[in-house]
């Protein structure tokens, strides 16, 4: 490297260019945050149903198997529009009552397929799950997935 | 070893290569799940399993900087370490914590984001340990010499250590949350920990080579601008599908592009300093380590990164296998193979030996290597078809996976190359006592 680029103007170069590109980050962030809250997301209302029915999500750790939005495990399928795929996204009760019978049939035990583990859950958490979904489901993600195979 | 002190950092790498072992162990089950499903599924799920292989990698890789941090500080900053005392109580707490995590994963007790499914105590006793270090570091730094690699150094561990605030913070907005998640995940691999990375292969190109310090400090300002100048709104190439407004596809795709700039300058740095050194280190196994590392992960982050990254790709392929062939060859080349070459380079003056067993450790560098870059073409070919049959055809996950058993079937053989690798490189490193191979004849000068 030249003469021009001594190793304390390439330091500088560093410290002031890293500390502009935190800037406009931090910037866009606020920005994106306000969008996600007012725009893209606010088609269903965040219950607090869809709320407890987030930690249901959580405390079973279904991403470790599933992708939501296209990001987790890809051993099982997406589910960021699986009630779409089920016909079920502007049904409460039909999306409750889909899911239930699902969770209920785990696992198929059937040989050589990919088995989903069966989960203690209350008839209470099951329709808040279904509510989270539904809720996930109605986010604006710039039309992904591109079709509804996820 | 210059310092007494630097002893500790022996005590993280063999806690980190036990790690490494379990590590490996989990991939090569789930590897097995994905070829016999039925595979232990009511008593270890594969989401179980996942969390272990997944966290067990990251806990190891900080236990294997921590160490190398150990290590490195002294020797630059011309000191002992502030406190062994703190240090040894610190890689306590890490201990108890993995331990504790990984127990309670086995009786189904975690969170559900993914990688930071610790529970909450757990992630305290890692921001306690966290703190005791940058404690530790910083006290020993600046009381002694700085240097650009102990700068960058010192930078990035102080920045990472912050980001794992944002593992607390878990927004009910699923959109918010996965925003957030990224400040710990994208900012920690293709920011904080590259500036770790960068100043690591400093230190042992330094070692090694023999080349100028004022040279290598150089390429390393630049290297680390263009990382963090390409990486922080590099973070817009995970914001392209989650709720985040659509400018991000411009953004992440422009500014994820250069993320490959820092992985090919590093690639550059090694070999252009072991062509310019004047020094013919006897520790070829270190150095076999090191220009792997930065090789690899030219690929594995540089080129596979660089491969899905653009929205208009990234749009089909989002989620698929392909990103689980970009994930394991870029950790391996960039985070693995690194630590691998620091324990390679100091476990001989920690143990106060000269340098020894190369040839096991070299013939588990290609082992390794091999295995990942063969499990990473596996996935992609597999990626391939199901972002064609699934994406675009439109056939269910299901039944695309159906039609892919030959490609995991490839998959978990090349897990087992990657598993007998890992473990001769542990028993190269801890068991074996003295050269294993009679050293040749002096070669003849001029030839
Ligand atoms: C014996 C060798 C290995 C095998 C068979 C293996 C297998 C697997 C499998 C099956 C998964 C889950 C993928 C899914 O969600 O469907 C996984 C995830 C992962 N593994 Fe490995 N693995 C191995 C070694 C490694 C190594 C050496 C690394 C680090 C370099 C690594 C890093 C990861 C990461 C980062 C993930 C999460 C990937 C993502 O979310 O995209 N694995 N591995
Ligand atoms: C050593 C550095 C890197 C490591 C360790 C790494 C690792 C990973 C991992 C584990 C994931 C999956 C995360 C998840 O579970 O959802 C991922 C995703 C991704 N990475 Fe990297 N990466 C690195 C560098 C890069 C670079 C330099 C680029 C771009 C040039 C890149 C582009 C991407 C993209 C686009 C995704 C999202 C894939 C998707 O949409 O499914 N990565 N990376
Ligand atoms: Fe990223």
């Amino acid at each position: 490297m030249s003469e021009i680029l001594t190793k304390s103007r390439a330091r500088n170069v560093f410290y002031g260019g890293s500390i502009f590109f935190v800037v406009v980050f931090v910037a866009m962030t606020v920005q994106s945050h306000r969008h996600i809250v007012q725009t893209s997301t606010a088609g269903m209302e965040l219950s607090d149903e869809v709320r407890h029915g987030k930690h249901v999500w959580e405390r079973h750790s279904c991403i470790n198997c599933h992708t939501l939005h296209g990001e987790g495990a890809y051993f099982a399928p997406e589910l960021g529009n699986v009630m779409t795929r089920w016909g079920a996204l502007d049904d409460p009760e039909l999306a409750y009552e889909i899911l239930d019978g699902w969770m209920k049939a785990q696992p198929s035990g059937i040989e050589g397929r990919r088995q989903m583990p069966f989960f203690e859950i209350t008839e209470e958490e099951m329709r808040a799950l279904a509510e989270f979904l539904r809720w996930a489901d109605q986010t604006d993600t710039q039309n992904w997935p591109p079709n509804d195979a996820g | 070893m210059k310092y007494q002190s630097q002893k500790v950092a022996y005590a993280y790498f063999v806690t980190a290569m036990a790690l490494f072992g379990i590590q490996v162990l989990g991939g090569l089950l789930l590897g097995w799940i994905y070829v016999s499903p039925n595979t232990l599924s009511e008593l270890l799920p594969f989401n179980i399993v996942r969390m272990i292989h997944t966290n067990a990698l990251i806990v190891w890789l900080l236990l294997g900087f921590f160490g190398a941090a150990y290590y490195l500080v002294p020797e630059e900053s011309e000191r002992e370490i502030f406190s062994v005392k703190l240090a040894y109580i610190q890689l306590a707490i890490l201990v108890v914590g993995t331990l504790g995590a990984v127990g309670s994963y086995l009786v189904g007790i975690h969170g559900g984001r993914e990688f930071l499914e610790q529970p909450l105590w757990v992630k305290f006793g890692i921001l306690v340990a966290a703190v005791i270090f940058l404690v530790n570091v910083s006290l020993t730094f600046l009381a002694g010499r700085k240097t650009a690699i102990t700068n960058i150094l010192m930078m990035g561990l102080w920045l990472l250590c912050l980001l794992w605030v944002f593992a607390f913070i878990n927004p009910d907005n699923l959109s918010l949350d996965k925003m957030y998640w990224w400040f710990v995940v994208h900012l920690w691999v293709e920011a904080t920990w590259e500036l770790v990375m960068a100043a690591i292969l400093g230190f042992l190109m330094l070692k090694l080579t023999g080349v100028d310090r004022e040279v290598i400090e150089k390429w390393l300002y630049v290297i680390v601008a263009t990382a963090l100048f390409s990486g922080i709104l590099g973070t817009g190439h995970h914001f392209y599908w989650i709720g985040t407004p659509g400018y991000w596809q411009w953004v992440g795709s422009i500014f994820s592009t250069f993320e490959v700039v820092p992985f090919f300058a590093m690639m550059s740095f090694a070999f252009i300093m072991v062509w310019k050194g004047r020094k013919n280190h006897p520790n070829k196994a270190a150095l076999l380590w090191s220009l792997g590392s930065s090789t690899v992960a030219f690929f594995g982050a540089g080129v596979w990164g660089f491969l899905h990254t653009l929205h208009g790709v990234n749009f089909y392929t989002h989620g698929t296998q392909i990103t689980a062939a970009h994930g394991h060859l870029a950790f391996y080349g960039a985070y693995v193979a690194l630590n691998l070459a620091m324990f390679s380079y100091a476990m001989p003056v920690l143990r106060n030996r000269a340098p020894y067993n190369q040839v096991l450790n070299m013939a588990s560098f290609w082992l390794m290597t091999g295995g990942m870059s063969f499990m990473t073409f596996t996935l992609t070919f597999a990626g391939t078809i199901q972002t064609h049959m699934q994406r675009i055809v439109g056939e269910y996950f299901m039944d695309v996976q159906d039609q892919l058993d030959l490609f995991y079937l490839m998959r978990f053989g090349s897990g087992v190359a990657v598993v007998l690798g890992a473990l001769l490189f542990i028993y190269s490193m801890l068991v074996v006592r003295r050269e294993v191979v009679k050293p040749g004849p002096m070669a003849v000068p001029g030839e």
